[in-house]
């Protein structure tokens, strides 16, 4: 399926923002200009990404805007970008958050501002290139690309741990990588090539290779989930990071885990993954309630959202391990709904932060009182999170308990609970901060968001809206590919995974 | 023709669209549009209500639908659809009328209230939340809308759980109970909610439809009643005796029965016109409705079969008398009648366990219009108590009366002798009362309430049966009380001796909703009944018989018994003069008399079994000390001390691995384990020290190093 359009597009969105990145260090330095531009730069990329929505042949399972050039064909490398109905809603939710995190670190980042722009929009760039790439070596150059910065992001921008949560994010994403990368060497061993289409379609690898190179690629991509055990990262980092920088990690930098299972580890290892998928399942059923009842727990309401995310990212990954094509349907529509209601949770932790710097539950409550604006954008975002019906949650969540149910009764059912504690830890959170009468007097002064924090969370929140009301804008474009790649899976596992069949 | 049937919940819905986006500073055109859309609904809903109940085969035939694709996941296609069939019908007669009415009482209700235009947006939604889920034509779209009441029922019990500085009329207690009751409330129901969706989705799984008509089809439910699955102490259990149990728990949660009812008490902290239309009237009764929507799995599985009945049956008669207790000892005028819906709504589960499908619904119909009609009448009450008390603050007076108890309008031990202060609001809360204790032959409540007893009596269900004649002798025993204490005796605080009658907005819903909770009822009077019945013919029972018998129910008009009849008539009289006795013969004071005379029972009815006690002790608290449990074992005991160790370990090795790589000569052949380890401490070492370009060095180089090594 080549571009559409005639010019390579993919290109074009990815490296733009590493361009503005460069001409950012030629600006003048003074006043908003740099500002202004890396708000150009990030909204003209997403705009740039609209044809994808638009021009996408729906209905076509494989990639579309593909292009491939040899890059060193001495060293067997190509350079191969494409997109298909798995990454196309990850691309969009990374160049639609590009301008709202420009947007949300307009007042509070004061120090060297230059470089902090210069980082987001690198880190972009790699974003875009993991979601894209489509040669194994391009996507772990990304991969590693998006490493760099965030890991400065957190340890100068960050609180006041930030050098030990900055440490333990590098360390521990780095460890998981390293080992991806070795797998990936080995898999050119066997296949000849680096270019993931090809080595799709020629390469069979013995039981044995599968496992181990599963395993490798696996522990990367569960380390960046995270999947629980390997979580204990993320609430550090969350709680470390600054506002715009959270909302980017739970926004994106996680879904580049649960994508590298859809689009690596599951059709390059069928076999292996089939055979574990009753690890996979009962890790992520354990992620969603542990992660839920540690949220629970939390006093500072950014550890409470960062533990959700184990939790809701656990729904992803049984979505994906229950190998049906609802489950993965569900899966990488939740990754979008995450991305959102997650992202749109740091960026309210954030604005109270600015206002009050302090994140404890208990020092706020009543607040609805004082800030009607920020409670409707709080309340919706919950809701959305909780997984009410109506929004976005609610249809991914759905789906992807419908996937499971079909073969996993219990860790379905388990999972279903996982609904209850969400509701909780979310709506205990709701009533710490907005509800009850104002126990500080430091609260009734405080101001209702600004034009620019409206104008942040607007976008977000229509969209709560349009996923969950017309889903099939997305699951149209979603399920052909899903399709195909569950086809794939099940075919190349063995034993063979019986289809699912409705029991009369 | 069917589009229209969209159009019914989409008018409320767009009402709250605009208010929210644009109105919300207007009071009148925000309640404008929300008693305009909702007026436009029942216009439409009556007139298709109306085309059911005159030609009720044709509709069977071909209800109206209408059906859309609304998202696939993988393969399969999830449908939205809506459809009136007779017992949409019936609801479409009462819901949004119900809504109409209340809307109308609330302009003057919540008249004062600076929150009026969000006030009036929340409502809209409830419509629309209401509306779509009477008319939805799956269970998935059922669900969608189920919960959706379920947020404005959070919303709008947790009104007033925030408070503006200048919102002196709301005090802190009352912010910090509404602000538990919400949530209590949302958290209590998707319990329910939850175990329901499991549910559908084991529906799902097992027939691959949501559809009323498809997944409850007769070739579907024949399959469900013969397959079964094993389970743990029960044995063989036939697969839709599973689902029901299932769907049931979300009935429990939405209906507050027992062991879920805790929520519905506290959720009176509400404005009262929610009281009367979501905790009373539609909401709450919407588990009601689910189980008749679903009643075939319920009912397919023979009797004694391990069939879900009598776990309904059960449920259903407990809660009405443990309910109806509770109901004799409060003080607090909307709890009273908060107990009485638990318990009235347990008769209607009650009902269905045994069978009685058309009994059921037409409790549920008459319980909505007279328990509407009695929450409004104890709003106008409330009402008027509080500008007594303004008005005997104002001029001073209220000295007269001895007030021990702190002012509460809600309180009824304050109340007395209102019957000459608000004759409108008494004569209509009277005839309410009057349905709800069951009064022979004028009230709906009789009618309702008599069709399930005798149903019980009819086909045996004696312990059904005698549990719910007690409940009914309760039922009018505390139902007396309240108008006793209420309206009856001297004033017994200076608030109750000001107060005035409530305006026209409210006290004309009263009226007509009072004409409804005595006529209504006559629609049902079965055909033997001697005398009426001759004239009606038991035209509810026919008419919703169809559909009944459509559901593969087998349906009999029942010949006249007067036993169950007898009992009926003893239950409601005695309880009513039983409560004469105790409040309405000589005056009162502020002290229960029955509260010396019950002792210990009385505080257990008063405290409500201690049930939120035995919660809070129990599944909150373990609750609690698991989440605790987790974060430790997360934090401090095992997850991260061992990520923590392994990064020293890692550091100590690359120091190490680094001092032997310096002492020997370095190997130009590189041992990638020693490597391996290097980096990590290198990386240690350079970013502690800040040097962090060295480390990007580092990575290009290694990567290219190992790159390099992948090729050859």
């Amino acid at each position: 399926m080549e571009s559409v359009v005639g010019w390579p597009l993919l290109s074009i969105i990815t490296f733009l923002p590493l361009f503005g990145a460069l001409v950012l260090l030629i600006l003048p330095k003074q006043g908003r200009l740099p500002w202004y531009w890396a708000l150009l730069v990030t909204l003209v990329t997403f705009i740039l990404s609209l044809p994808l929505f638009f021009a996408w042949q729906v209905g076509e399972p494989g990639y579309q805007f593909v292009e491939r050039y040899p890059w060193a064909p001495s060293l067997g490398l190509n350079y191969i970008l494409g997109v298909d109905g798995i990454s196309l809603f990850l691309v969009l939710l990374t160049t639609f958050l590009g301008p709202i995190v420009i947007l949300a670190s307009w007042e509070n980042i004061t120090d060297r501002p230059v470089t902090y722009l210069f980082l987001m929009l690198v880190l972009e760039t790699g974003m875009l290139g993991v979601f894209l790439a489509l040669d194994l070596i391009l996507f772990y150059v990304f991969w590693e690309l998006t490493l760099i910065p965030m890991y400065f992001i957190i340890g100068l921008w960050g609180g006041p741990r930030r050098v030990y949560a900055a440490l333990k994010f590098f360390i521990y994403t780095m460890a998981g990588s390293v080992l991806m990368l070795v797998a990936i060497l080995v898999l050119r061993y066997y296949s000849g090539t680096f270019d993931l289409t090809e080595i799709l379609a020629t390469t069979r690898l013995d039981d044995y290779v599968q496992w181990w190179l599963f395993l490798a690629f696996a522990l990367a991509f569960a380390i960046k989930v995270p999947l629980f055990p390997f979580h204990t990262w993320l609430p550090d980092a969350h709680v470390e990071a600054p506002t715009a920088g959270s909302v980017i990690l739970a926004g994106i930098l996680l879904k580049m885990g649960t994508y590298g299972f859809l689009r690596f580890a599951l059709p390059l290892f069928p076999r292996a993954a089939a055979s574990l998928t009753g690890l996979f399942l009962t890790l992520a059923v354990i992620g969603i309630l542990y992660g839920g009842m540690v949220a629970l727990r939390q006093r500072d309401f950014k550890r409470l959202v960062a533990y959700s995310s184990v939790a809701h990212l656990g729904f992803v990954m049984l979505g994906i391990f229950a190998l049906t094509p609802q489950g993965l349907s569900g899966a990488v529509l939740q990754m979008v709904n995450h991305g959102l209601s997650t992202g749109a949770l740091f960026l309210l932790v954030g604005m109270l932060y600015d206002r009050r710097h302090t994140r404890m539950l208990d020092e706020f409550g009543g607040l609805w009182a004082v800030m009607p604006v920020y409670g409707a954008f709080l309340l919706l975002t919950v809701f959305s999170s909780a997984g009410v019906p109506g929004l976005n949650g609610f249809v991914g969540e759905f789906t992807i308990l419908v996937g499971a149910f079909w073969k996993y009764r219990l860790a379905a059912t388990l999972a279903a609970l996982g609904v209850i504690v969400a509701a909780w830890y979310l709506f205990h959170a709701f009533r710490a901060v907005m509800q009850g009468p104002i126990t500080r007097p430091e609260n009734r002064t405080l101001t209702d968001l600004t034009k620019r924090e409206v104008a942040i969370l607007v976008p977000i929140v229509v969209m709560y809206f349009i996923i969950g009301l017309f889903p099939n804008l997305f699951l149209e474009r979603i399920n052909p590919t899903v399709i195909e790649t569950h086809r794939y899976v099940i075919q190349h596992a063995a034993p063979p995974i019986e289809a699912p069949t409705i029991e009369e | 023709m069917n589009g229209v049937l969209f159009l019914i919940p989409a008018l409320p819905f767009l009402a709250f669209v605009f208010i929210v986006l644009f109105t919300h500073q207007n009071r009148r055109v925000s309640a404008g549009l929300t008693i305009g859309a909702t007026a436009i609904a029942w216009l439409l809903g009556w007139y298709i209500a109306f085309q059911a109940f005159l030609n009720p085969d044709e509709v069977m035939e071909a209800p109206f639908r209408l059906t859309l694709p609304w998202f696939a996941g993988g393969y399969t296609v999830f449908y939205t659809g809506f459809q009136v069939d007779l017992l949409t019908a019936v609801m479409l007669f009462m819901v949004p009328f119900l809504c109409f009415l209340i809307f109308v009482y609330s302009l003057g209700y919540m008249e004062k209230d600076p929150r009026f235009s969000r006030f009036f947006a929340y409502l809209a939604l409830f419509a629309t939340g209401m509306l779509g889920f009477i008319l939805a034509d799956n269970l998935l779209l059922a669900f969608v809308f189920w919960e959706l009441m379920g947020v404005c029922s959070y919303l709008l019990i947790g009104f007033w759980a925030f408070r503006r500085p200048e919102e002196t009329h709301i005090d802190t207690a009352q912010v910090q109970r509404a602000r538990a009751a919400s949530l209590k409330a949302f958290l209590t129901t998707r319990v329910g909610d939850t175990i329901m969706l499991v549910g559908i989705l084991l529906l799902y799984a097992l027939t691959g439809s949501l559809r009323w008509d498809e997944a409850l089809s007769p070739t579907s439910l024949k399959a469900l009643a013969e397959q079964s699955t094993y389970i743990p102490f029960l044995g063989e259990v036939p697969w839709a005796t599973v689902l029901a149990v299932l769907i049931f728990w979300g009935a429990i949660g939405k209906s507050a029965q027992f062991p879920l009812h805790v929520w519905l008490p506290d959720a009176m902290e509400g404005p009262t016109p929610v009281s009367a239309l979501i905790h009373a009237a539609t909401m709450v009764s919407a588990g009601v409705y689910l189980i008749l929507r679903t009643f075939p799995l319920f009912y397919v599985v023979e009797e004694g079969a391990n069939g879900a009945m009598g776990f309904v049956a059960f449920i259903g008669a407990f809660t009405a008398l443990f309910a109806a207790t509770m109901g004799v000892a409060q003080f607090d005028i909307k709890r009273v009648l908060a107990y009485s819906t638990i318990s009235q709504l347990g008769y209607m589960f009650a009902a269905l366990g045994i069978g009685a499908y058309v009994a059921a619904a037409f409790h549920l119909l008459m319980h909505a219009f007279f328990k509407a009609l009695l929450f409004l009448g104890a709003g106008s009450v409330i009402h008027a108590m509080e500008h007594g008390h303004e008005h005997a603050h104002e001029h001073g007076h209220g000295h007269r009366t001895e007030e021990s108890l702190p002012f509460n309008p809600n309180d009824m031990r304050l109340m007395g002798g209102l019957f000459r202060r608000m004759p409108r609001t008494a004569w209509t809360f009277v005839a309410g009362g009057l349905s709800l204790a069951g009064f022979p032959l004028i009230t709906a409540g009789f009618w309702s309430k008599d069709e399930i007893l005798a149903e019980a009596w009819y086909t045996g269900h004696s312990v059904v049966f005698w549990t719910l004649a007690i409940a009914a002798f309760v039922t009018a025993f505390y139902t007396g009380r309240q108008i006793f204490l209420v309206f009856f005796g001297e004033p017994r605080s200076a608030a109750a001796q000001h107060a005035t009658e409530s305006p026209t907005t409210m006290t004309l819903p009263l009226v007509i909703l009072a004409f409804f909770a005595v006529a209504a009822g006559w629609v049902g009077i079965p055909e033997a009944f001697p005398g009426l019945g001759a004239v009606v013919r038991g035209w509810f029972q026919r008419f919703l018989g169809v559909q009944a018998e459509a559901l593969g129910l087998h349906v009999e008009a029942l010949p006249f018994e007067p036993a169950p009849v007898l009992i009926s008539v003893a239950m409601a009289l005695g309880g009513l003069g039983a409560s004469w006795l105790v409040y309405g013969r000589r005056p009162i004071g502020v002290t229960d008399p029955l509260q010396g005379a019950l002792g210990g029972l009385w505080m257990a009815w008063h405290r409500k079994y201690w049930v939120d006690e035995l919660y809070q002790a129990t599944v909150v608290a373990f609750a609690r000390w698991l989440s605790q449990v987790a974060y430790r074992f997360d934090d401090a005991w095992v997850i991260d001390p061992l990520v923590d160790g392994v990064g020293r370990f890692g550091r100590w090795l690359g120091a190490r691995v680094r001092r032997f790589i310096d002492e020997q000569i370095i190997d130009r052949a590189v041992n990638g384990t020693a490597w391996l380890s290097n980096l990590v401490g290198e990386w240690f070492r350079q970013i502690q020290t800040g040097q962090v370009q060295n480390y990007l060095l580092a990575v290009l180089a290694a990567v290219t190093v190992l790159l390099v090594l992948g090729l050859f």
